[in-house]
């Protein structure tokens, strides 16, 4: 029997939102790779995931490079339309910290102890992620800093290690690099979805540059994701079957690709905000409940058992005799 | 042995103006410090019966009244609906200082003052309440034990020779000292914790500072908070100079404030302007301070600054007139409400007539403060008035350039340095201090730190002052 629209919305059975979102290139001329991860970054945001369930890796900062004409932006469509960046932007990887064993790491949960919360995915078997790269790649690996490469067969261990600790609902993986589809091939886990922007032999390209900042802004795959989930808003019903129709071989000159076989659920039936928002399913209910006894501030004690007597002072900052007699 | 340290010579600037620094801070401070310090203190009934003197001192008035408390032990019935909050034992206070450069150039200084009465270290007290103070630092400073945290990310160089000297200098990149508590057993392990944990908290990348960019110094650096303890074996410092600083440094930053961006100068604060500038520098400090006059205990202070020099030409469109919505393309319409004292500083020593440029709105209040060695007059706006925002119900300062500036005192103390020759075989180093005072002489400590991959050969340094060879003392 069909499902009520009740059904369907506790259905999904995810309860909490992360995304990933990387982008691997270095070098001013790559201006075109962080811009297109902070656009997803910014509909994540808007769409309601918050700062503590993101983790940005941006491999080189843009903004506040010394050949932005002006700083601390981060523009998406020429004629400095739109602003990415923002003004309340959290990078938790930045620089030279964006490496392949940081973001393996990032994913299997492999950190080391006195990494902070921010730089953590903290997931639960409950969660939905959404893993978004861009760079340079080719057949099969995607370069890191024009130092490293991550391979397909890597991520694939990568996704399957994550399965194992239960560390994913579903997940979706968006990638937009040159033959990005090469990337998805070697998936094994279930519960995977993939897009890529390109089949295996084909480009990415790039879309439009700007005369005043001297680069090209964006990459035509996520423009037109950008675009379509600007029209996507909390409460939408847009679903995954328009997800795959974005950016046809007319606009993109690439074929983009996607992958669903390993997914249980139909792609029909699930909502873009089950990866790109963070929709707390809510039940409302009208009984009361009393709460009974007041909570009792604990005594404050005065807490100076024994008042210290000598007044304290400033240390003198640059005692001549002592240093000349010390060393 | 003294550590060597590269990157930067500002350092002993920062000697000498911390000499002068607890000074022009304090000087500043009582300038706008019309309440006292004296907080009244809940005391249950008991307490106050054994203790004998009054532990309840004098309410000065205030501009917003704390809630007296007394702690409901007597009344012990289920239904007792009366929820009383513990009084308020910070304070925060905000002010901007705008100082026009000779140049041309707008020098603008934000800081950020928390003030706290507690002690994060002492035995069998848990924190557990954060009112003004942000949560964050609060759990650091206890859980590593730390004493002084100072902690600067700077975006440009500043050029002393234009500018005068920084309030508070900063090297470029990003800074961290911090001085440990002298508990601490293990100060190589809580310092690299600490950094990694403060990355995650200012988004920087200073989990790469390891041992190997670390330093300890052991003559240059005291504390600039309260303690006898200056055993340096407690006491690390480190630099990332080619850290980048941007709008998600700023972001954290911001929000450790109590108002957040939303309130009082910090909506001044858009990420467009600050970093569209010549000088950036934001930075935290904490560090405990007396909480009276007789300093008999401690107060925990958070200061943060923030310094940005902008350009006329890049943010001034060569037109010598400067406002807040030019620098910061916002005007100010009310204090934080949470602050006792906001207010914002112009240094007109150069202008006592008004023949050098004019301010407006004028303002009857004036200020005169010691700073850096110099005295300075400021006119004051005190955002906690009214009548600050006049009519329109906001305050945008104009400042319009009328005659030549001139030239300025040129500061008594600059550095430079500069490399000659090239390689590892024929490479120099070579720092020039130079000492513009007409006769007087002053100590000059210079610590340097040299990145590991640098062979610096000891037996080839040579000191020269007045063309003559200075023979280093053993």
């Amino acid at each position: 029997m069909p499902l009520t629209k009740a059904g369907q919305f506790f259905s999904s059975g995810h309860t909490n939102n992360w995304a990933v979102l990387v982008c691997t290139s270095r070098f001013w001329f790559n201006y075109r790779h962080v811009a297109n991860t902070l656009s997803v970054y910014r509909s994540v945001k808007r769409l309601g995931i918050p700062d503590s369930h993101i983790v940005l890796m941006l491999a080189d900062d843009m903004a506040c490079n010394y050949r932005n004409p002006k700083p601390a932006t981060v523009f998406s469509h020429k004629n400095m339309e739109l602003n990415v960046y923002g003004d309340d932007v959290e990078v938790d990887y930045r620089g030279y910290e964006v490496t392949v064993e940081n973001f393996l790491r990032v994913l299997t949960g492999r950190l080391p102890p006195s990494t902070p919360r921010s730089k953590r995915l903290l997931s639960d078997d409950r969660s939905n992620i959404l893993i978004y790269l861009t760079g340079h790649g080719g057949n099969g690996f995607l370069k890191f800093q024009d130092s490293e490469e991550i391979s397909n067969m890597e991520l694939a261990d990568a996704f399957e290690q994550m399965w194992q600790k239960r560390r994913y609902n579903e997940l979706l993986f968006i990638i937009d690099t040159c033959q990005g589809a090469s990337m998805y091939e070697r998936f094994y886990s279930p519960n995977l979805m993939a897009l890529a922007s390109s089949q295996v032999g084909e480009d990415s390209l790039s879309h439009q540059p700007d005369l005043a900042i001297g680069v090209h802004l964006m990459d035509k795959y996520t423009f037109y994701l950008l675009e379509f989930l600007e029209e996507v808003h909390p409460a939408s019903q847009a679903n995954m079957n328009d997800l795959f129709k974005v950016c046809p071989q007319s606009q993109c000159v690439s074929t983009p690709g996607h992958r669903t076989d390993l997914f249980q659920r139909d792609p029909g039936s699930v909502l873009i905000t089950d990866f790109f928002g963070s929709v707390r399913k809510v039940e409302i209910t009208k009984d009361t409940i009393n709460l009974t006894s007041p909570v009792e501030l604990p005594v404050q004690k005065s807490g100076r058992g024994d008042i210290q007597i000598e007044s304290l002072t400033y240390v003198d900052q640059l005692p001549v005799s002592e240093i000349i007699h010390q060393a | 042995m003294a550590a060597h340290r590269y990157g930067l010579s500002l350092v002993f600037i920062l000697i000498f103006s911390l000499l002068a620094h607890p000074s022009s801070c304090d000087t500043l401070e009582k300038a706008n410090d019309n309440t006292g310090e004296k907080q009244s203190v809940s005391d249950a009934p008991q307490e106050v019966n054994t203790d004998g003197s009054a532990a309840v001192e004098d309410l000065n008035e205030r501009q917003w009244q704390s809630t007296d408390v007394e702690v409901d032990r007597s009344d012990g019935t289920k239904d007792s609906e009366t929820f009383t909050p513990a009084a308020a034992k910070d304070q925060f206070q905000e002010e901007l200082v705008i100082r026009p450069l000779h140049s041309g150039d707008i020098y603008a200084s934000f800081q950020f003052r928390t003030l706290w009465d507690i002690d994060f270290l002492q035995e069998g007290q848990k924190v557990s309440h954060y009112r003004l103070f942000p949560k964050s630092l609060g759990q650091v400073l206890s859980k590593f034990s730390v004493r002084e945290l100072h902690i600067s990310f700077t975006q440009g160089f500043w050029r002393t020779m234009q500018w005068g000297q920084p309030f508070i200098p900063s090297p470029p990149g990003a800074e961290l000292w911090v001085w440990f508590h002298d508990t601490v057993s293990d100060v190589d392990g809580n310092w690299k914790e600490l950094t990694n944990v403060l990355s995650g908290i200012f988004c920087a990348s200073l989990n790469f500072i390891d041992l190997t960019n670390t330093v300890q110094p052991s003559a240059s650096f005291k504390p600039l908070g309260l303690g006898n303890v200056t055993d340096h074996r407690f006491l690390r410092y480190a630099t990332l100079p080619r850290e980048i600083v941007c709008t998600e440094n700023l972001t954290p930053w911001k929000k450790l404030l109590p108002c957040g961006s939303k309130a009082g100068l910090a909506v001044l604060m858009k990420s467009e302007k600050l970093f569209h500038s010549s000088f950036h520098s934001q930075a935290v400090h904490i560090r405990p301070v007396c909480q009276d006059e007789q300093c008999t205990s401690k107060a925990w202070e958070l200061r943060q600054t923030l310094n940005v020099v902008f350009d006329l030409y890049t943010s001034g469109q060569g037109k010598k007139e400067w406002s807040l919505f030019k620098m910061f393309s916002r005007t100010l319409t009310e204090a934080c409400p949470l602050a006792t004292s906001s207010k914002i500083y112009v240094d007109i020593t150069d202008n006592p007539e008004g023949e050098l440029f004019e301010l407006t709105p004028a303002t009857p209040l004036l200020s005169q403060a010691v700073v850096l060695g110099d005295r300075r007059t400021y006119s004051v706006y005190d955002l906690t008035r009214a009548e600050t925002f006049g009519q329109l119900r906001s305050l945008n300062l104009l400042l319009r350039w009328k005659g030549d500036s001139g030239d300025m005192l040129r500061p008594l103390l600059h550095a430079e340095r500069y490399v000659a020759g090239f390689g590892l075989q024929t490479g120099e180093i070579h720092t020039v201090i130079y000492n513009n005072h007409p006769y007087r002489a002053f100590p000059v400590l210079l610590m340097d730190s040299v990145p590991w991959y640098l062979q610096l050969y000891i037996h080839t340094l040579t000191v020269t002052s007045k063309s003559r060879d200075n023979k280093p003392s053993e």
